[in-house]
């Protein structure tokens, strides 16, 4: 908690600048065109903007907040040190609460879209008031974050197109193929999967997957419907491919094939450098998450299959809004249209593995070239493919942050301490009865 | 004398005092009758604006189902208080902090007592040990969480290792209750233990010195000098920290939540196995979003505070009579003895 009042302070710090930077700017617009100098108007005021993201974006190991401010010598860009993902949303959502406080541009995850969205009027309306957005965006990715009465509040960054990665050495050792063509074959479905990781198990002793609860997510994610309906409607009891998912999960655990790690914990981390497991459900994004926590030492460790069971996948991806509240409108929104523009897009992607989701982006040959030094692979074009095999992100409804966070990780995790998968499924309805409520 | 003159009171009369003496008296009789409050005003406006205004309308809340950035607030009455009555999960996270509370005080305490009689003992480089006692308290909580974490790792953790190495089994810290209890238990000690400590060491230097001489003439050994002068002496002493800790206990959250596995995780455990009343009230106010409930626990925290302070404030006053008596007879004891010599 001492970070995030430390991040409020720091916001209010660079707020207070900024008027007074404002103030200034004012002043001296004044006397120049006091002076009847009509060229002194047009340099733009000097402009502090603070910039909110989560996780890894890429923007700041791509250099590109340094790159923006070359091109702009009016702005300065304070990046606000990351959060995880809960934390951060919580936080998001209690400023957006409390009417005060946020950045000048935000990051807004795909799980908590449905939250954000049932708070539109606290954003510009990008569509309106931005760059033209027509047929920039995969078209879902901009539909995902559009009001039912067509307001747009966020510049889509990346997506998550699932595929599977995997620790070559684990994968030599239990006799299993090492190259991704040959490895994709065997990932077919979700029953090859689990029936792939039943042997590794047997051969070897060790787990399968780091945990359950991303296993389940990204299962959940490939859904057409997941916890929530079009209507809004929570339908985790009455969805039979949810009762599905958890009893081949939790199978699973009962073979022991999950590593048992809770998702983001350093044990996970270690997990990755240690091998503390074989395989891994691989958004594009967890390409970076993976080179940082397997470090440099394991480079040529880890590869990643062009295959995900059963189909494609889209797990998380983000949008940039600009809060009403921001002092500097025009400048922020000119800011998360350039950092969410193809050229920029990919960029991150070539930093951090976050894939782009504008369609000029998807069809460079930049990306479609790119390869990733760390597993060695063209990494573009295998993506680029799953995107297609993806078809839409799910519709998230207001309350499935929660209902992840507090309801169906938790209750994985008591199946994985020993509970019954019958208990844990009926924890997981209760603890989502009680935030929905 | 100015108030004597007013108060005899020749301006009650139809003529009119001399206004050189009026203003000045009453200049003078305001200055000693409001200035106090005015220079006391300042803390109790700012007391007013950041204490008992957002104690009001966190009951006001309590009252609504208020959603965090939902739709307007609608009003419950006691409908909250009903269901928390009512709610194992609540009742499940009174029961976790009592439970961390009696295992951290009581294992603190013991040991803040211990390291306070070595320090107060004679021995080289007091004062370096003094302040050394003090350092875990100037760590950073979010650094003891994740490193406290780390040492009870349930997969490869420093505890584990050692526990496996004596030939048992592996504990599963961060799944189960009591270990988890102890888990947390513990980080809270490794930080308030040397500050305790040093609460203890004053008292126990403001035992008067002759009391060991006596004892140690006496025949009592270093124990029995421990139990029956110094542990009396500071018994108040005793009384105060557990009163500080048993609040400040009531309150715990850090040190759970860096302990839940996941970052930003609310929910003490897979099954809120060690979840605090205060990680329940987050985990429903930003988490759920739901503001009003969190409100409402958050009512009944302080209730629950309220009641502990005024079992303790009791409980004090029950001891310190009891502790005051023998003295004074002591003393009369000893008075009447002098006389009679």
């Amino acid at each position: 908690m001492n970070r995030t009042s430390r991040t409020f302070a720091t916001v209010a710090g660079i707020a207070g600048l900024a008027l007074v930077l404002a103030a200034c700017g004012d002043d001296a617009d004044s006397s120049s065109s006091a002076d009847g100098d009509p060229s002194g108007s047009a340099e733009p005021e000097e402009v502090t903007l603070s910039v909110a993201t989560f996780g890894t974006f890429g923007y700041e190991e791509a250099g590109l907040f340094e790159e923006y401010e070359q091109l702009n010598p009016h702005v300065t860009i304070e990046a606000i040190p990351p959060l995880d993902g809960g934390p951060y949303h919580e936080d998001l959502f209690t400023k957006l609460a409390a009417g005060g406080g946020l950045a000048d541009v935000v990051a807004f995850e795909e799980g908590h879209i449905g939250r954000v969205l049932q708070q539109a009027d606290k954003f510009v309306d990008l569509g309106a008031d931005g760059p033209d957005t027509d047929g920039r965006w995969l078209d879902w990715k901009t539909s995902r974050a559009t009001t039912p009465d067509g307001r747009l509040i966020g510049y889509g960054t990346d997506i998550g197109p699932l595929a599977i990665c995997y620790n070559k050495e684990l994968f030599a050792a239990a006799g299993l193929p090492t190259e991704p063509e040959e490895v994709a074959g065997l990932f077919t479905t979700w029953e090859d999967y689990f029936s792939a990781g039943r042997d590794y198990v047997a051969a070897t002793g060790k787990p399968w997957f780091d945990s359950s609860t991303q296993m389940f997510n990204a299962m959940v994610n490939q859904l057409p419907e997941g916890f929530t309906n079009e209507d809004n409607e929570i339908i985790v009891d009455s969805n039979p491919a949810i009762r599905e998912v958890w009893d081949q999960v939790t199978t699973a655990i009962e073979e022991g094939q999950s590593a048992k790690l809770a998702a983001w914990s350093p044990e996970w981390n270690q997990g990755f450098a240690n091998g503390g497991f074989a395989t891994q459900a691989c958004p594009s994004w967890m390409l970076g998450v993976i080179e940082g926590a397997a470090g440099p030492d394991n480079a040529g460790t880890w590869a990643v299959a062009d295959v995900f069971p059963d189909g494609g996948g889209n797990w998380g991806g983000a949008w940039l809004g600009v809060p009403l509240e921001s002092d500097a409108r025009e400048e922020a929104v000119a800011l998360a249209a350039w950092l969410t523009a193809p050229e920029q897009q990919i960029k991150a992607f070539n930093s951090a593995g976050t894939f782009p989701s504008q369609v000029d982006a998807l069809n460079s040959p930049d990306l479609l070239e790119s390869t990733n030094e760390y597993f060695g692979q063209e990494v573009g074009s295998l993506f680029a493919a799953r995107a297609e095999a993806n078809g839409e992100a799910q519709h998230k409804g207001p309350f499935d942050g929660a209902i992840q966070e507090n309801a169906s990780s938790p209750a994985l995790q008591a199946v994985e301490g020993g509970t019954s998968a019958e208990d844990g499924w009926q924890q997981f309805l209760d603890e989502t009865a009680r935030i929905v409520e | 004398m100015a108030t004597l003159t007013t108060q005899r009171g020749p301006d009650r009369s139809s003529t009119p005092t001399p206004a050189r003496t009026t203003v000045r008296q009453r200049l003078s009789r305001l200055d000693v009758a409001v200035s106090p409050y005015l220079y006391i005003t300042p803390f109790f406006l700012v007391f007013l604006l950041v204490g008992l205004v957002p104690l009001a309308y966190t009951v006001w809340v309590s009252l609504h189902r208020w959603t965090l950035g939902g739709p307007d607030p609608e009003f419950l009455g006691l409908d909250n208080y009903v269901r928390l009555l009512g709610d194992e999960v609540f009742w499940n996270a009174v029961g976790n902090t009592v439970a961390i509370f009696v295992i951290s005080s009581s294992t603190q305490i013991a040991a803040a007592l211990w390291i306070a009689v070595l320090l107060d003992s004679r021995i080289r480089a007091r004062t370096t040990f003094r302040m050394g006692v003090l350092l875990p308290y100037v760590t950073s909580l979010v650094a003891v969480g994740v490193i406290f974490s780390n040492l009870f790792s349930d997969e490869n953790g420093l505890v584990n290792a050692v526990i496996e190495g004596l030939g048992l089994d592996p504990v599963s810290w961060h799944r189960d209750q009591l270990p988890g209890w102890i888990a947390v238990a513990t980080m809270v000690n490794w930080r308030w233990t040397g500050y305790n400590a040093l609460i203890f060491l004053a008292a126990m230097q403001a035992i008067p010195r002759d009391l060991y001489e006596s004892a140690t003439i006496d025949g009592a050994g270093a124990w029995n000098r421990f139990r029956h002068v110094t542990l009396p002496m500071v018994r108040g002493t005793v009384i105060f920290v557990v009163i500080t800790s048993s609040i400040g206990a009531m309150q715990l959250f850090t040190e759970p939540m860096l302990f839940t596995p996941g970052p930003g995780g609310n929910n003490g455990g897979p099954s809120r196995q060690y979840q605090t009343v205060v990680m329940l009230m987050f985990q429903e106010s930003f988490s759920n979003m739901k503001l009003g409930y969190g409100a409402t626990i958050a009512v009944a925290l302080l209730v629950i505070i309220l009641v502990i302070a005024l079992m303790n404030f009791l409980l004090s006053r029950l001891i310190a009579s009891d502790s005051v008596a023998p003295s004074r007879r002591r003393l009369r004891r000893r008075a009447e003895g002098g006389a009679t010599r």
